[in-house]
């Protein structure tokens, strides 16, 4: 490292209050603003979990539909039109529905029901125990062992038990790649008996799952089904649409956005005005170096590094915590929701780079100001 | 070889425009040579501090003219007249202006620093120069623990380690006490001068006037009188 570098880090981390001062700051900011996102990143990943669960690449649905349980039934005649469609390998129906479970002691359970195509059990989970083929058996469901899973107290193959006045059977245990957002437990079972066991309208049909024959068929299977009133979306966009309903369209997406930026002005001022003081204190001897035969690039780039160690220091310590803080809380809580990313990572070290490089502007106009016959007349 | 150090020529200096221009120096005509000792003398608000300043490539004069070794220093670029103060030129500010937060001899080291002298190899070399100015068990304390006349002399070797041919002092004795104001300036009268090099030293402090071989008495931005100091001369 270069002589005017170990001066500039000495100068700075010998100065323990006002260092301690700027790291907390900056790790402070870091990790409010990586937690918040990760939250978040978390939620809209565990709100969109049935779309990858049952992994279609289309989805047809009302074009008011915006997130996965909120399904709005469709006629019957949305599944014939999309098999005629051409492009259109297979289409097959979908439940996606409430229901209530009665336990043991009396009390409900909440639970989801996803019915599955009874020819094809498209979208079918894996199996940990039992047999999918006896999902056609009388009244047999499958649970999948979640962290919701324990809600339902622990059902294992042949478990009885009551759904909306109804005698079901538990004939498998299931598991799932990413479990749901509203803690309640998953029961599968056949699209028929899914309708039949539980009251709906007219309509049944949650979802119409497509699967297209090439790629290049998406553009017009999704015309087509426009033209009769209806929205067919990829899986991708169908997570978008998930993803920007909770972002846009609920007070979350907001609150968290707000709660990011307040962290990134919180850790902005904090370090930014503990750095002015730290330069205006060494003011007058960075102007006495001027004298002696600094040039004011050199002292731009002492001040540079000064503010960019800090922050990357900073950076570190404050991705550290959360990353320790979240491994803590997902071995607590197995429904612990945070998620981060490389784009939170990212993100965050781009307002860190924000904070230092505004830190150090203000700090290297004031050095680039100061006269050496100022130091000199004292 | 011409002898002068430093010629300055009709230098003038004025701040502010108009009605509220103050005069600070005019028509300065002196010169340094190697070995002297020279003082800058007057009170307060004669334009001391500004002639030094002008003489030693800090404030651009509003005209004339100052040659080191014949070299027209205002004529220079900004980075060559910031090479130029930290090859030729040692300063001693007036509040010494050391780092609070490195210690003496890292303090001592930042002109070898800004040389890019290598970081060991300056800090060996500043604690030649500690030695020089006899604190060499004080290298590893921060300046806020010496007193005032250690102070002043770590300052002193700042500005001689890089063993420039100029020194420039500002009141040097002003924040000290009698004796050691003057043990400080017999010091570098002793120790520091010799015949390649020049000391300019600014002051108010008659106690310390014997040790001058030259004085340029200064009033109201004018110089208006040189003494050559004979008394020491043996
Ligand atoms: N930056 C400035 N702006 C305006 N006037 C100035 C400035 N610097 C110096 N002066 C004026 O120039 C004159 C000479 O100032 P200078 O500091 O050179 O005096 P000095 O002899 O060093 O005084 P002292 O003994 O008090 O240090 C003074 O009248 C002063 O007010
Ligand atoms: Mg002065």
């Amino acid at each position: 490292m270069s002589g005017i570098f170990k001066i500039a880090l000495r100068l700075l981390v010998n100065d323990k209050s006002k260092f301690t001062a700027l790291l907390v700051g900056i790790t402070f900011a870091v990790f409010l603003m990586v937690m918040m996102l990760s939250m978040f990143t978390g939620i809209l990943a565990k709100s969109c979990a049935p779309v990858y669960n049952i992994g279609a690449r289309i989805w047809v649905m009302d074009p008011a539909v915006n997130n996965t349980i909120s399904s709005i039934p469709m006629p019957d005649y949305v599944l014939s039109t999309a098999r005629s469609i051409e492009g259109v390998n297979y289409a097959v129906p979908l439940y996606y529905g409430g229901a209530q479970v009665k336990l043991k002691d009396g009390t409900f359970q909440n639970v989801t029901v996803i019915g599955l195509d009874d020819s094809t059990l498209f979208g079918r989970p894996e199996l940990v125990d039992g047999k999918i083929e006896d999902i056609f058996a009388e009244n047999a469901f499958l649970v999948v062992k979640d962290a919701e899973y324990a809600k339902l107290e622990y059902p294992k193959v042949g478990t009885e038990f009551e759904i909306n006045d109804n005698r079901g059977v538990i004939v498998g245990l299931a598991k799932v790649a990413s479990s749901g957002l509203f803690g309640v437990p998953t029961l599968y079972t056949t699209f028929n008996r899914a309708i039949t066991y539980i009251p709906s309208s007219r309509f049944t049909t949650s979802y119409v799952l497509i699967e297209p024959k090439n790629p290049s068929d998406i553009p017009r299977i999704q015309r087509e089904i426009a033209k009769i009133g209806y929205e067919a979306l990829t899986s991708e966009q169908f997570v978008k649409k998930i993803s920007d309903f909770y972002t846009f369209k609920t007070g979350m997406g907001m609150n968290i956005m707000l709660m990011t930026a307040i962290s990134f002005i919180v850790g902005l001022s904090i370090s930014g005005q503990t750095f002015y003081t730290f330069i205006l204190e060494n003011l007058d001897k960075f102007g006495a170096m001027k004298a002696i035969g600094a040039k004011g690039r050199e002292l731009i780039s002492m001040i540079l590094f000064q503010a960019f160690f800090t922050s990357l220091v900073g950076y570190g310590l404050g991705v550290g915590i959360a990353s320790t803080f979240m491994t803590i809380a997902k071995l607590r809580l197995p429904e612990y929701a945070a998620q981060m990313t490389f784009g939170i990572l990212g993100f965050a070290l781009l307002m860190v780079l924000v904070i230092a490089g505004v830190s150090s502007y203000i700090g290297v106009r004031k050095v680039l100001q100061i006269q050496p016959f100022d130091i000199f007349r004292g | 070889m011409d002898e002068c150090v430093i010629r300055a020529s009709n230098l003038a200096k004025w701040f502010g425009e108009g009605e509220a221009r103050t005069m600070a120096v005019r028509d300065a005509n002196f010169e340094v040579r190697y070995g002297e000792m020279l003082y800058i003398v007057g009170p307060s608000g004669s334009g001391k501090t500004t002639l030094l300043s002008m003489v030693s490539g800090i404030l651009k004069p509003n005209g004339g003219q100052v040659t080191i070794e014949g070299r027209d220093l205002w004529a220079m670029h900004d980075d060559e007249l910031a090479d130029l103060r930290l090859r030729k030129i040692g300063f001693v500010f007036q509040d010494y202006h050391l780092f609070p937060r490195l210690t003496t001899l890292e303090n001592v080291a930042i002109p070898l620093i800004l040389k890019k002298v290598e970081w060991n190899e300056a800090l060996r070399r500043s604690m030649e120069y500690l030695e020089i100015v006899g604190l060499k068990d004080r290298a590893s304390l921060q300046p806020v623990k010496l007193s005032g006349g250690e102070q002043q002399r770590v300052a002193i070797a700042r500005a001689i380690v890089g063993q420039p041919d100029i020194l420039i002092f500002d009141e040097p004795t002003a924040s000290l006490d009698g004796d050691t104001g003057r043990k400080i300036v017999e010091f570098v009268k002793t120790r520091i001068l010799n015949e390649k090099r020049c000391i300019i030293i600014v002051t108010h402090d008659s106690r310390i006037y014997e040790y001058a071989d030259t004085i340029l008495r200064m009033e109201d931005g004018k110089i208006t009188g040189v003494e050559k100091n004979n008394l020491h001369e043996k």
